[in-house]
């Protein structure tokens, strides 16, 4: 039933090309929400102890003569992306409700991004798997270059190349790991013992083919320029499920096959985890754009997903997976209050021009769910964020302490800049009396009463503020699906 | 063996033969008659559409010969072996001439909405003679009757790539194919003798069996490179591609795709036949930690430095037609890698992807061609804001550089997968990683101007709002129809493979 997630969306994404330009949006609209009702209905039906293994949804043969099948498979750590997949397509259709320019291209590529992630989260062929992976490159492309704003061609570019460097590096993981074991199929994979040798050069190749996806310290730099260029539909996709493609990849292929060629690189996966959220946080405190803000501190908040896997106890692992989801609706959440609340009002992302404009008065609903995004982003106690950042590090304080102490320590920067750009796009207490009327943004022009926060957006902004504070409330909702499934995975310690 | 039976087992190249000469035929009288109503009411409109209709005629014809020779292809039987190899008629041989066919096909289509093209008639049969060439080439395993078809076929392509003679540009690039070509010929004309000389015999099984008995010789060695220079030549691998950018660029646009297609494919088959069944003995090891001196590495140097310089050159063209020029030659060396894996899998993964290739391939000819019609060429520049002129277009010629590129689920993806894996298999401990590696970082390289062409179709606004009008002729529908079918081809093959893949790998020996 839930393979249906992805025909639906590819189906989806054909309709909305060629029906008219009306139906589009309306189109993705009825497809994502399918998506998701689909995903909640398989997550609320599905005992827990049928999600502890990776159970056989479809399996037809592909290309016999070459052992290639599409097979698609779920347990709890795949269920869970699925479902902020499922969060994050819909907020981000929701929010991208007024595209005027070229809507029926937009919708398609958007939903063929989607549509390719869920495939990714999915399928248990590895042949399938990179079909999928490779798929959702293209279509970020044409989003990023197409429909994007600053400097968009050069970041289009340059996310696509770096995704498929990224992709070249995988390419040859998975080669080496069929033509020795024989398989594409997962299941068989994980079981099966690879020579020593080749695991200690075929880990890192693969590893770091995902973990470029996922914006690894120093392979990140694709991502503050990508989600900067790319439109707030685009920066959503990308930051809320795209960059967990390359963590999930990870942990699902790379560290499941390759269990030996883990162990002895993880703790160089640990050094490059932390440097990654250090840095990251530092230099988001220095940004002036608020894009650049988020781009560098999903940076940082992808670090602790890394740091959660390469721990490897079952705790930091199911916490990392726990992370993903998070991060996917904190950071879609976030990009649309800056990208689509803020920008499209204010047409400035600086964050000295926007702390003149008492944004706060004018736009309540944005500085509320702002406030929501920031306080699940720095950890508050209550919101996602909190619960998925303990898990990890408690999880990682039995192997790797010292990483714990950095790491805790530099959760003080990630305060720091969240409470500098939240103070100074919403709550600046400057507002030079002359240019602030009440009820106006002072510096723009062609500002009227009618933009005010539509509905569309209200829904978009509640379904991902719902999301974050559910699963901050209740975390074991989740993990008591992710944890069994992570249990079952090969390389623990 | 009468020659009834003789007659039927070379039916489909009769068939195209004889349908090349009615079209000449057709287009001689047609030219004849235009003249003389030329002199005698001096009205060129009519004239004009004379001409056109009369090459309707001829394109039609030329379609429904070929569609015949494919029947006739499908009919004949299964293992037949004529004059120690001259003709074979196998499975693979059988499925080889079918895709030639098609791929013929396709070219005339795209022939048809080519109305700067004076002499239609004979251009068609021009391009039919070649077919004829390329059937030849893939139907014998001995060496004289695949040097025959060799110069049947490049004969007729020097003259296709020199057609239009109001355009100097298609003089140069007649010209230095034929240079080129010629040289390339004594080079392979030399080998053969040399292989003649070392083993008594010409054809194929005979020679392996002959090379199997006797020790390596410096004179073998000779023999074996100077044939292989001769058809790196043809598959412009790289040092010896230095042709086919100007022949790409310059000649008309359906002789270009049918050199890069046709011309190339069949070189591949007989490349593949020559070296595994052929030198077979003496095939060496390409793999990093035991190297053996062979043919494989010969290839395989061939194929890295193909790869290298295709890839990286490319980056620096602004005309779709050079880019796709030395697309082609990366795309070449990556076939070869599928030779230097050698074996069964390797050669059916090489045919596997070279045939994806040459169908990509004239589909994208086919939307520079239209793109060339209404915008008077074919630079970056021309196809600025294609996507809003034709969206048709744009979306096919997206899904032939992505498939050129290797993204799934194109058929382009499949073919790599299926050329490394085997490459990967074939030496001992991955000893052909270092090629693979190659290739990767080559089709990583390649993705950077797939896009650039993507982006000027997608993302660029035209420079000139008020374009040329576009001339509604309604021939062009054929070359759409034509190019929607191809780029259909490569999403179904890319979606589907088992459906070429099959055959190929039950028809390799």
């Amino acid at each position: 039933m839930i393979a249906w997630t992805i025909y639906i969306t590819v189906a989806g994404a054909v309709l909305s090309l060629l029906l008219p330009r009306a139906l589009a949006r309306w189109i993705a609209l009825v497809t994502t929400i399918a998506g998701l009702a689909l995903t909640l209905l398989m997550f609320v039906r599905t005992p827990i102890e049928n999600l502890a293994h990776f159970t056989t949804i479809v399996r037809v043969p592909w290309v016999p003569a070459l052992g290639m099948n599409y097979h698609l498979a779920i347990d709890g750590a795949s269920l869970t992306m699925v479902l902020v997949t499922g969060i994050s397509a819909v907020s981000t259709v929701l929010f991208s409700w007024d595209v005027e320019d070229r809507q029926n291209e937009f919708f398609f590529w958007l939903l063929l991004v989607v549509g390719g992630c869920y495939g990714v989260f999915l399928s248990a062929d590895l042949f399938l798997f990179f079909v999928f992976y490779e798929l959702v490159i293209v279509p970020k492309y044409f989003l990023i270059a197409i429909f994007g704003s600053t400097n968009k061609e050069y970041g289009a570019m340059k996310l696509t190349l770096y995704s498929f460097f990224g992709g070249m590096l995988v390419f040859v993981g998975i080669l080496v790991a069929y033509v020795t074991a024989g398989s594409l199929d997962l299941g068989q994979l994980s079981q099966f013992q690879f020579p020593p040798h080749l695991q200690t050069w075929a880990f890192p190749v693969l590893f770091l083919g995902f973990a470029v996806l996922a914006g690894v310290w120093p392979l990140h730099t694709w991502a503050p320029t990508g989600h900067v260029a790319a439109p707030t539909a685009g920066s959503m996709l990308l930051a809320g499920i795209v960059m967990k493609l390359g963590s999930y990849a990870g942990l699902r292929v790379a560290m499941n096959l390759f269990p030996q060629g883990f162990q002895i690189w993880s703790k160089w996966i640990i050094v490059l985890a932390v440097i990654g959220i250090i840095y990251a946080a530092a230099v988001a405190l220095r940004q002036g754009d608020l894009k650049f803000v988020i781009g560098y501190s999903s940076v940082s908040h992808m670090g602790f997903v890394l740091l959660g896997l390469a721990a490897a106890t079952s705790l930091s692992v199911s916490g990392a997976v726990l992370q993903m989801f998070s991060h996917g609706v904190i950071a879609a959440l976030l990009f649309a209050v800056a990208g689509r609340m803020i920008y499209r009002r204010t047409h400035t992302r600086e964050l000295d021009a926007l702390a003149g404009m008492n944004l706060s008065r004018v736009l309540p609903f944005a500085a509320f769910t702002f406030v929501i995004a920031s306080a699940a982003s720095m950890g508050i106690p209550g919101f996602s964020g909190f619960a998925a950042e303990i898990t990890i590090l408690i999880g990682a304080w039995k192997t790797y302490p010292l990483a714990v102490w950095i790491t805790g320590a530099g959760m003080v920067l990630v305060a720091a800049f969240t409470l500098r750009a939240l103070k100074q796009s919403f709550f600046a207490d400057k507002p030079e009396g002359v240019r602030v009327q009440e009820g106006r943004v002072a510096l723009d022009q062609d500002w009227n009463e009618q933009e005010s926060i539509t509905v569309a957006e209200k829904c978009g902004a509640c379904l991902l503020m719902f999301a974050t504070l559910a699963v901050g409330i209740y975390p074991k909702l989740l993990l008591d699906r992710i944890m069994p499934a992570v249990e079952t995975m090969r390389f623990l310690k | 063996m009468s020659y009834l039976e003789l007659l039927k087992l070379v039916s489909p190249e009769a068939i195209v033969a004889l349908t090349a000469l009615l079209v000449l035929a057709i287009g001689l009288t047609s030219r004849r008659a235009a003249a003389v109503t030329g002199v005698s009411s001096a009205s060129p409109p009519t004239r004009a559409a004379g001409t056109r209709a009369n090459a309707g005629l001829c394109s039609f014809i030329a379609a429904a010969g070929l569609i015949i020779a494919a029947v006739a292809v499908v009919m004949l039987p299964r293992n037949v072996t004529l004059f120690q190899g001259m003709l074979v008629v196998t499975p693979l041989n059988s499925l080889f001439k079918f895709i030639c066919i098609a791929l013929a096909f396709f070219t005339v289509l795209l022939t048809a909405s080519q109305n700067g093209l004076p002499h239609a008639g004979e251009y068609l049969a021009i391009v039919l003679l070649a077919t004829v060439g390329l059937m030849l080439l893939v139907g014998s395993e001995e060496l004289l009757m695949i040097f025959i078809g060799l110069e049947l076929l490049g004969l007729s392509l020097y003259v296709m790539a020199a057609f239009d003679k109001s355009d100097i540009r298609s003089a140069e690039a007649g010209l230095k194919y034929f240079l080129f070509g010629s040289t390339s010929s004594a080079f392979t004309l030399f080998g053969i003798s040399l292989i003649y000389g070392m083993s008594g015999t010409t054809g194929l099984a005979a020679i392996s069996q002959k090379l199997a008995m006797t020790s390596a010789q410096p004179l073998l060695a000779v023999g074996i490179v100077m044939t292989l220079v001769g058809f790196a030549f043809k598959i412009a691998a790289a040092p010896f591609h230095l042709w086919a950018p100007d022949a790409y660029q310059g000649a008309p646009v359906p002789s270009a795709a049918f050199i890069a297609s046709g011309s190339k494919v069949a070189s591949f088959v007989v490349l593949g036949k020559i070296v595994l069944i052929g030198f077979a003995p003496v095939q060496g090891s390409a793999s990093w930690h035991a190297l053996l001196a062979g043919w494989s590495p010969v290839l395989a140097a061939l194929a890295a430095l193909s790869i290298a310089v295709g890839n990286v050159v490319a980056l620096a063209q602004s005309n779709v037609r050079r880019l796709l020029a030395y697309s082609a030659v990366a795309h070449g060396g990556y076939t070869l890698i599928g030779l230097v894996a050698g074996g069964r899998d390797g050669f059916s993964a090489a045919l596997f992807y070279t045939t994806i290739y040459a169908f990509t391939l004239v589909g994208a000819f086919g939307v520079v061609s239209l793109v060339r019609r209404e915008t008077g060429g074919d630079d970056y520049s021309n196809f600025y804001g294609l996507v809003s002129r034709s969206p048709l277009l744009a979306a096919c010629m997206a899904i032939f550089m992505l498939s050129l590129a290797g993204i799934p689920p194109l058929a382009g993806f499949f073919g790599k997968f299926y050329l490394f894996s085997v490459a990967l298999r074939a030496g001992a401990n991955q000893g052909l990683l270092w090629l693979v590696g190659v290739a990767l970082l080559g089709s990583f390289i390649s993705l950077y101007y797939y896009v650039m062409v993507l982006k000027a179709i997608f993302v660029d606004e035209p420079a000139l709002p008020a374009a040329r009008p576009v001339d509604v002729v309604p021939s062009a529908l054929l070359s759409r129809a034509a190019v929607a079918v191809l780029a259909a081809t490569v999403l179904l093959l890319g979606v589907a493979p088992e459906i070429l893949a099959g055959p190929i790998l039950a028809a390799v020996p």
